[in-house]
């Protein structure tokens, strides 16, 4: 996987939990340019392992003289969005992957609805963008539970079809009034908490819109757990996976070869057959299904986890 | 480097022809002495210096006369080249990939400055120097799609990935071997891949769409597919196959030497940036026995190859009638010696 070594050239507090962050080729070199809802894969080295987290582009996406992303501190993760917050300072060089896009614009839509859950407001920003250079029409809807919360504010323009949702001020969203009497041919996208992507999900279902309408991301980073460890079939290895890393990180950093796009259980990539399994794997995809699941033959190392005796992977 | 040009048709009069270097530098297909349907894939660009794999767009000996052939058949049937409405941004970026690559590669042949979105383009191969502003449909004669891929050797297809799946939106094909835009357009990826034998139950397609779904911007690539046309044609679709398919029957064994050509289709695979659709240029070249037969190794590989080809491939791919006096002809220049491994010349 080719990646860019850039440079940090701007942080922001966009909220007490929230900052901006932008990066710029050192020598000023335009980058590649991206669709709306691309994300990037950031790399934070941090001792022997290199913990790799992915952020959506937040930036226009037909500039390419900087990358954009915006991180929600989360002080129950793994230590990636910690390590972002309190480990990278401007001027710092930092490393990142080309764009790639699992949440794209369904451009035959007559009209997007695009509706976001906290954090989750991320891809939208690039994707609002693509539709103002395409003149698409569209509306947002932006829930979250408070000022404070709503990091997203200070980045939207303010314009008549972008509707602010906080529910601390007794503005909750209505699914239903959002998504009744849209003209056919309307795509609707969510990206948030899944319970508000159900939500919309079982709205759109409701009404009667075609399920090739309805798109979501539910994007988030691995969470940490209890360590485990895991043995390599190739080389018969065991390898330890830490609390705070995710079993694809520790395999990296054991110099096992494994592929990966998204690290965040949605692309596919990483997913890895399993040989033996005396346990429980603890899936956090959203890749496999739930047959998938049971069957415990397959698991996505980039998110998910491992408690019982013994796993050994096809690697 | 300055390239010489060729005059000379691919229908009619077929004054078509190879010249010695382009003969060695023909992307012979076989990298061993047999063949299986596979999906055999490397990174693009990249190959030896002079190869067709050095650059993005290769642009040879055959660019003009291939630039005119497509005008011909667009003029006789202008739906060889579609675009449905939502892929004229992946039309843009396919513009923009093609002419930054040729103005990088062949300095002495393709210019391009850009001012923003005020974009100056020099081809002068084909005599063009156009000033447009990219992304303003309005400043060009016609779609992005169109006018690029008027100036750029090969048939083009715009995919635009949706439901876990990729749709044929857009093409430019006019020199397909024997598949047709007009009735595929709008198919998925299985749907217009159904004819090939075999391959559906080999895994061989899911495996393939798995693949290109994965395919990222920052790393394109490319495999090779062959056939074998009668006579230099590059228009061999459906929709004409009356003009062309009658000709098969004109082989003989004193003219399979020169009739008889391998078709070779370097397709390549590209992410494109502000669409995210890909695109999937599948570029023609074709060598005659005669040609091939000048380079020993090919001669004899290809021999061995199509001697011991399974007959329903020789039937998909349309040489089944021809195939003995191929063979035939083909034995003389295999002298039972070894072949190296890869496709290159020795
Ligand atoms: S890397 Fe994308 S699912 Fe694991």
């Amino acid at each position: 996987m080719s990646k860019l070594a850039l440079k940090v050239t701007e942080i922001e507090a966009l909220s007490p939990l929230v900052k901006r962050f932008r990066f710029e080729d050192p020598a000023g070199a335009p980058l590649p340019v991206f669709s709306g809802g691309a994300h990037i894969t950031v790399e934070m080295p941090d001792g022997d392992t290199i913990r790799r987290n992915s952020y959506s582009l937040i930036s226009d996406p037909h500039d390419g003289s900087g990358y954009e992303i915006a991180v929600r501190r989360e002080d129950r993760g793994r230590g990636g969005s910690r390590y972002m917050h309190t480990r990278v300072n401007e001027g710092d060089a930092i490393t990142v992957s080309s764009p790639a896009n699992l949440f794209q614009l369904d451009l035959r839509a007559r009209k997007h609805v695009l509706i976001a859950g906290g954090i989750g407001i991320t891809p939208f920003l690039s994707q609002l963008r693509q539709l103002g250079i395409a003149q698409k029409p569209y509306e947002l809807h932006y829930a979250a539970r408070s000022r404070d919360e709503a990091a997203g504010l200070r980045l939207l323009p303010d314009a008549a079809h972008i509707h602010v949702h906080i529910s601390d001020e007794g503005a909750r969203m209505d699914l239903g009034a959002i998504l009744d009497g849209q003209p056919l041919g309307t795509h609707v996208y969510t990206c948030g908490p899944e319970g508000l992507i159900s939500a919309v999900a079982d709205q759109a279902a409701r009404l009667g819109w075609p399920k090739t309408a309805v798109h979501s991301e539910a994007f988030t980073a691995p969470p940490p757990g209890e360590p485990f460890e895991v043995v390599v079939k190739s080389s018969g290895r065991t390898v330890q996976v830490k609390a705070d890393q995710s079993l694809l990180e520790a395999l990296e950093a054991a110099q096992v070869e494994i592929d990966y796009s998204c690290r965040g259980g949605a692309c596919g990539r990483c997913r890895t057959h399993v040989i033996a399994c005396d346990g429980r794997i603890l899936h956090n995809d959203h890749w496999l299904s739930e047959a998938e699941r049971a069957e415990q033959k397959t698991i996505m190392p980039c998110m998910s986890r491992f408690k019982g005796a013994r796993l050994e992977l096809d690697l | 480097m300055t390239m010489q040009f060729n005059d000379e048709t691919f229908r009619g009069d077929y004054t078509f022809r190879n010249s010695a270097a382009a003969i060695r530098r023909f992307p012979f297909p076989f990298d061993r002495d047999g063949y299986m349907y596979s999906v055999n894939i490397e990174q693009h660009p990249g190959g030896p210096a002079g190869s067709p794999f050095e650059f993005a767009f290769d642009v040879d000996e055959h660019y003009v006369a291939e630039m005119k052939d497509r005008e011909i058949t667009l003029a006789d049937d202008p739906m060889r080249c579609q675009s449905l409405p939502h892929m004229e941004l992946a039309g843009w970026d396919l513009l923009e990939l093609i002419m930054v690559s040729k103005a990088r590669d062949y300095p002495e042949l393709f210019k391009l400055n850009r001012d923003g979105n005020a974009w100056h383009w020099i081809n002068r191969p084909l005599g063009i120097d156009k000033t447009f502003t990219f992304l303003d449909p309005t400043t060009l004669p016609c779609g992005p799609m169109e006018y690029i891929t008027r100036q750029a050797q090969g048939d083009f297809a715009l995919l635009h990935e949706r439901e876990g799946n990729l749709w044929l939106d857009a093409g430019m094909v006019t020199s397909q071997a024997d598949w047709s835009l007009d009735f595929d357009v709008g198919m998925n990826f299985f749907e217009w891949h159904a004819p090939v034998p075999k391959a559906r139950k080999m895994g061989v397609f899911d495996k393939a769409l798995k693949f290109l779904l994965a395919v990222t911007q920052e790393q394109s690539y490319r495999r090779l597919n062959w056939t074998m046309t009668v006579n230099p044609r590059l228009d061999t679709s459906p929709e004409n196959y009356h003009k062309w398919g009658p000709e098969k029957r004109s082989i003989t064994p004193a003219n399979v030497g020169a009739k008889q050509f391998l078709r070779v289709e370097l397709q390549t695979f590209w992410r494109l940036p502000r669409s995210n659709a890909l695109a999937f240029p599948i570029r023609c070249y074709l060598c005659n026995l005669e040609d091939i037969a000048t380079q020993p190794k090919w001669g004899r590989r290809l021999h061995r190859v199509l001697r011991d080809i399974d007959p329903d491939l020789a039937e998909y791919k349309g040489f089944a009638v021809n195939h003995e006096v191929i063979v035939d002809y083909l034995a003389q220049f295999d002298d039972g010696a070894e072949t190296s491994p890869g496709i290159f010349p020795d």
